[in-house]
């Protein structure tokens, strides 16, 4: 890592804060350089799959299709951006293949390519509601094959008014579906408001917890807490876990967080800077 | 066809493992000896039509061969973008079956009718439509799909359909098969509705003209080498679908139609018009009803025949 430690950076022998930061500047500046939106729901996701690829799950970035790895799927494929670099930086393919990005003909654009065009992928999502009835299907995969593989999926908040998810909810409660996580990133937020105003979300846990499912609330934030809560599947409970991640959008950027302004809109180069300087990475 | 389809995938499911089957709260009588086989491979998902369809892909990603079954419009119209994104983008090997082709269900009402289908479902990228015309093309469908790697949508009957084929003719998806030969007209028929073609080429030679049969199992890929044959030896060429003129499969040889060398035969598309039918009746009321029947087919062809 060739970006300076923040001097006010806590302890963290991973380094996986560092991480943190250093590729939610990646992210801005990309947002920046490529006219990339949803930055705000990047920003939020960034400490869980950065928790999830650099803690817990079980993969080789050299045999992607291996039939044993852990499956993670981005089921809010908005968040893309901050996957990209995520899997990027996990060692699926070198940074510089993220050159491309937002090029003519690229593979890196909003959302997530079908598996075959991108290694790590595990579906193709943007459409919303998907990613969670694939995963069922995924684990279903797994106890016919006899294999102890996990599935989590990463929704987001606004994605669960979509009624599919409530359907792949009910099923794999049915099915005691041990082996499958879901973590809702909860950032409050949906493209256009409020997401419990909008829809009637709240309270969340509540629901999830009523469908049958093993249900804890964490700070989606707290890198040490989302990697028990997420090493901790099959929890031992027999069902599977809902993990309901409170987080902030546009989390990391004083005058990003909790400003829904930056579900769509792109920074500045004067932003991007700011930002980085935030975030202990400029230069 | 449905038992048609219970036996056969039964059969399929005991020789390959990967084969799981699907369903969406239906068909529980029909498929208790596949349960008694392979208990963990029978899936009945409920009534979550658009979850049953992603679950099969995401099954399909892990390797195994999903089978998805329920009632013709709950495995399209009530999932299409599960179908288009999980299983077709995807481009994973599921194979969608949906029963009560057509009008087999006319008295269930317009709920159940499925006459927007082969329309909806072809024109999906990496999608291969199929619509057996009986038993014996469902069950050499249905091993041909589950040997495909790719999305294959299977549009069946329901029960009491007559057999078509006396033995079982050489197969393959996306090569039709001659039923009955004949001269001046060729009926191009697809799924259920074959015996009313074969019924309507029989009135034809009453009157004496003679009318080749050709079953066009497969929507897409559509034969085309079949098609530049028939379109190049008869003088009427006629579609007979029990789906809506737009888009099925008389709109699929128009489309190939438009863009073939100058042919000779002159093209007829029998079909369901651009209506809803809400009146209750049998399947063959509905047929009669549309237009749909072999009377209505003979004579307009035969009117057809006489003015070229």
């Amino acid at each position: 890592m060739s970006h300076p430690q923040a001097p006010s950076a806590p302890a963290d022998p991973r380094g996986l804060d560092l991480l943190c930061r250093t590729l939610r500047g990646r992210i801005i500046e990309t947002s920046h350089r490529t006219q990339t939106p949803h930055l705000g729901s990047c920003l939020s996701c960034v400490d869980i799959l950065v928790a999830a690829y650099f803690a817990v799950l079980r993969l080789d970035p050299n045999a992607p299709q291996d039939a044993g790895r852990d499956r993670f799927i981005l089921s809010k494929g908005h968040a893309a951006p901050a996957l990209f670099q995520v899997l990027a930086e996990r060692g699926f393919y070198p940074l510089s293949r993220l050159d491309s990005y937002g090029e003519d003909g690229s593979v890196f654009a909003e959302h997530p390519p079908a598996p075959r065009f991108l290694p790590g992928i595990e579906a193709a999502t943007g459409s919303l509601g998907h990613g969670l009835p694939i995963g069922v299907g995924m684990a279903l995969a797994g106890r016919i094959n006899k294999a102890s593989y996990r599935v989590y999926a990463l929704l987001s908040d606004g994605e669960c008014n979509e009624g599919t998810v409530w359907e792949a909810a009910l099923m794999a409660s049915a099915r005691g579906l041990d082996r499958l996580a879901v973590v809702i990133d909860y950032n409050k937020w949906q493209a256009t408001g409020r997401s419990d105003e909008i829809m009637a979300l709240r309270p969340l846990a509540e629901k999830w917890r009523a469908f049958g499912w093993s249900t804890c609330e964490v700070d989606g934030h707290d890198l040490a807490a989302i990697t028990r809560r997420l090493s901790e599947v099959p929890d031992g409970s027999g069902r599977p876990v809902a993990i309901v991640a409170h987080t902030v959008k546009g989390r990391g950027v004083s005058f990003m967080e909790d400003d829904n302004n930056w579900h769509y809109r792109i920074p500045t180069r004067e932003e991007v800077e700011r930002a980085k300087v935030e975030l202990g990475v400029a230069g | 066809m449905r038992n048609a389809f219970a036996e056969e995938i039964t059969r399929l499911g005991a020789d390959d493992p990967r084969v799981v089957l699907l369903s969406g709260d239906i068909g529980n009588k029909l498929f208790d000896r596949f349960r008694e086989q392979a208990p963990d491979r029978f899936l009945n998902c409920g009534v979550a039509e658009a979850n049953m369809m992603g679950v099969a892909a995401g099954m399909a990603l892990s390797g195994l061969r999903p089978v998805v079954y329920t009632i013709t419009p709950f495995t399209t119209t009530r999932c299409y973008e599960q179908v288009r994104v999980d299983v077709c983008y995807h481009r994973v090997p599921v194979v969608i079956v949906g029963t009560g082709a057509g009008l087999s269900y006319a008295e269930l009402g317009p709920t159940h009718h499925s006459c927007e289908d082969l329309a909806i479902m072809r024109v999906l990228p990496e999608m291969t439509v199929f619509a057996p015309c009986d038993a014996v093309e469902l069950r050499l469908g249905l091993r041909a799909a589950l040997a495909h790697d790719g999305p294959v949508y299977m549009r069946i009957g329901k029960r009491g359909e007559p057999v078509v084929h006396a033995a079982e003719p050489a197969f393959a998806l996306g090569r039709a098969i001659t039923v009955k030969s004949g001269d001046t007209v060729c009926l191009i028929s697809t799924g259920n509705i074959m015996p009313v073609a074969l019924e309507a080429a029989r009135l034809l030679a009453g009157q004496g003209v003679s009318a080749r049969v050709e079953s066009f199992h497969t929507v897409k890929p559509l034969d085309g080498e079949r098609l530049q044959e028939v379109f190049a030896r008869c003088t009427v060429v006629a579609t007979v679908e029990e789906h809506g003129r737009a888009g099925g499969l008389g709109g699929s040889v128009a489309e190939w139609l438009a863009e073939a060398s100058p042919v000779r035969a002159r093209l007829l598309c029998f079909g369901t018009s651009d209506e809803f039918m809400h009146e209750t009746g049998s399947q063959d009321y509905a047929r009669r009803r549309l237009g749909l029947d072999a009377e209505t087919i003979a004579r307009r062809v035969l009117a057809a025949v006489s003015t070229r």
